[in-house]
């Protein structure tokens, strides 16, 4: 199959539920995980007579979001009817934003692999709905007997976030809504956990011979629960459509399910049984009209962003933009590596310790930044202990890993094992002393030009002290009393 | 004028209705009598009017973000025709 003849077009369509404390048109609670039908009430269950009240917090972060993701904000939008019939919603219809979303035209850069290039990938808008219930089959939806249906879940504020065919591999896919989900996390509106499908996303994919402008036939691609589902479900998908006219088919535009467990995607539904959802505007619910006061006054509670962010720490604190953009890929972590800096302000020095030794353990562990048990304070106390020398830098990143395991603090450690450098050079000497008095044949190995030897020499100074004795000094005086030999 | 049966077929499909050949028939003629009736509304001259979102001249009807009590789990299952599991128990549906 020979891929580099086509190009792949790709679009995602990302849902995201908001954290909202309670659902999108009526006061249940929307906390996952509850027991089964505990949050329901007559309006999202879809009882007549019943009206639904817009939560102003959505509105609110659906604003914050549409300008994070530069956006323009309509001053005018409204709510529609989407028809369909189907148990997750018992009202036989979403309510969501049909010709009148409440943001439009915006775009993120993400930063291509390899090169450090970035590509801006555009927003063609965002959209305000509700989610649907679940459904619990028994086994597979194709062979369940019947299915249980708990409406917890119905009405739960989302947005509908939806991108520009501007993607062209499973990587790019990926990179976007890896991006997308750190600035939702920062915003502070979603908890964006793909597990948990608060933050779900559906790939519009088609091929095209290079060169070609008229866009292929394309599908449409759900049910992926990771990035990595997401990352090969693509590839795997753009392989399929180029092997169809490789070997001179056509693509049926359909709906197509990612099969973790087979790695593939299944056809799920084709065009002809698309849905015809007759959306018309829903008259329970008034429009919404949002003036230049109500938007300014949303931006200006805008956090910083991960790409303000990385920028910052790039130019204030003279990190590379990898160290940057590593330190700003999520929320927690930025607010740690900043609260270390005010603590200890040497940002690289900060930096080179976040990134490798707490890296390294918090991934050895399988944990993330905010469990981690080391304060910035304690930090910092390791940090000044090594810069003035009190500890080597060997000790140090032993002493980290018990302040990692235990939360303890670095001075207490030290104190408690034992762990002071040794700097006090009469205590040095003797053992350099000790050292050359016990290994006659090294020192004659150097005399003979082997430069090795010394370094042997001092390991084994090193190792008589325990690792405490000071490196600098261990080897000044090593190199001084070998010299005078 | 009438709808034609395929019509009525398409959206009794999507109400999930199951209709009678005879009763095919006379919903064409009954959903055509009403969009005829509504089809007057074409007649009028709609240059310069704005389209409308909602009869009532009201915008920004919104409820602050606070959590009520949720109906008792036994009400919202009282209509359900099957229950399992304090849920909804319904037929397989793709």
């Amino acid at each position: 199959m020979s891929r580099s003849k086509y190009e792949a077009v790709i679009g995602l369509e990302v849902h995201v539920e908001l954290k909202t404390n309670s659902k999108a048109f009526c006061g249940c609670a929307t906390s996952f995980g509850a027991e089964p039908n505990t949050n329901v009430c007559p309006i999202c269950l879809g009882m007549p007579g019943t009206l639904p009240v817009l939560n102003r917090q959505m509105v609110e972060y659906a604003i914050k979001t549409g300008l994070a993701l530069n956006c323009r904000i309509a001053e005018f939008c409204k709510f529609d009817r989407k028809n369909y019939y189907y148990p997750d919603l018992p009202k036989n219809y979403q309510i969501s934003q049909y010709d009148l979303p409440i943001a439009i035209g915006g775009k993120l850069d993400i930063e291509i692999e390899g090169d450090g290039a970035s590509k801006t990938i555009g927003i063609t808008r965002v959209h305000m709905e509700e989610d649907a219930g679940k459904l619990v089959h028994q086994g597979n939806i194709m062979t369940t007997p019947y299915s249980l249906v708990d409406l917890n879940r119905a009405g739960t504020p989302l947005l509908e976030i939806v991108s520009e065919p501007d993607m062209s591999s499973g990587a790019e896919a990926r990179r976007y809504v890896e991006k997308l989900r750190a600035i939702l996390l920062f915003l502070e509106v979603s908890d964006c956990k793909m597990e948990e499908g608060s933050l779900r996303c559906d790939a519009n994919i088609s091929v095209r011979p290079n060169g070609q402008t008229k866009l292929g036939t394309k599908a449409e691609i759900k049910n992926m629960n990771s990035f990595r589902a997401l990352e090969r479900a693509v590839e795997y998908e753009i392989d399929r459509q180029i092997k169809i006219l490789e070997e001179g088919g056509t693509i049926i535009q359909d709906t197509r399910t990612w099969d973790e467990v087979q790695q593939i995607t299944l056809s799920m539904r084709s065009k002809e049984e698309a849905h015809d959802y007759r959306y018309f505007p829903d008259p329970d619910l008034m429009p919404l009209k949002i003036d230049q006061a109500w938007t300014e006054r949303v931006r200006a509670s805008l956090p910083e962003l991960p790409d303000q962010a990385c920028l910052r720490l790039v130019e204030e604190y003279n990190l590379s933009q990898y160290d940057a953009a590593l330190l700003t890929a999520t929320k927690d972590g930025l607010e740690y590596f900043d609260a270390c800096v005010r603590q200890y302000p040497q940002p690289k020095v900060v930096a080179n310790w976040i990134m490798g030794e707490l890296a390294r353990l918090l991934n050895q562990n399988n944990m993330e930044i905010k469990d981690c048990r080391i304060t910035p304070h304690a930090l910092s106390q390791l940090l000044t202990l090594l810069e003035k020398g009190t500890i080597s830098g060997k000790i140090a990143k032993k002493v980290f890993e018990e302040m990692f395991q235990t939360g303890a603090l670095p001075d207490k450690i030290i104190e408690e094992q034992g762990l002071v450098q040794i700097s006090d050079e009469a205590g040095i000497l003797a053992i350099v002393k000790e050292v050359i008095n016990a290994n006659p044949k090294v020192v004659d190995d150097f005399k003979n030009g082997k430069g090795k030897a010394a370094g042997f020499l001092v390991g084994q100074v090193m190792k008589a002290s325990k690792g405490k004795a000071n490196p600098e000094i261990a080897n000044r005086l090593l190199n001084e009393e070998l010299s005078r030999l | 004028m009438a709808l034609t049966i395929k019509e009525v077929e398409h959206v009794a499909l999507l109400a999930r209705l199951n209709l009678s050949p005879g009763e095919k028939e006379l919903f064409a003629q009954q959903l055509g009598a009403i969009l005829e009736y509504f089809g007057r509304l074409n007649h009028l001259s709609t240059d310069g009017v704005e389209p409308l979102a909602h009869v009532l001249p009201l915008a920004n009807v919104m409820r602050d973000d606070e959590i009520w009590t949720p109906l008792d789990k036994e009400d919202i299952l009282a209509n359900a025709p099957l229950e399992e599991e304090g849920q909804f128990r319904v037929p397989r549906i793709v």
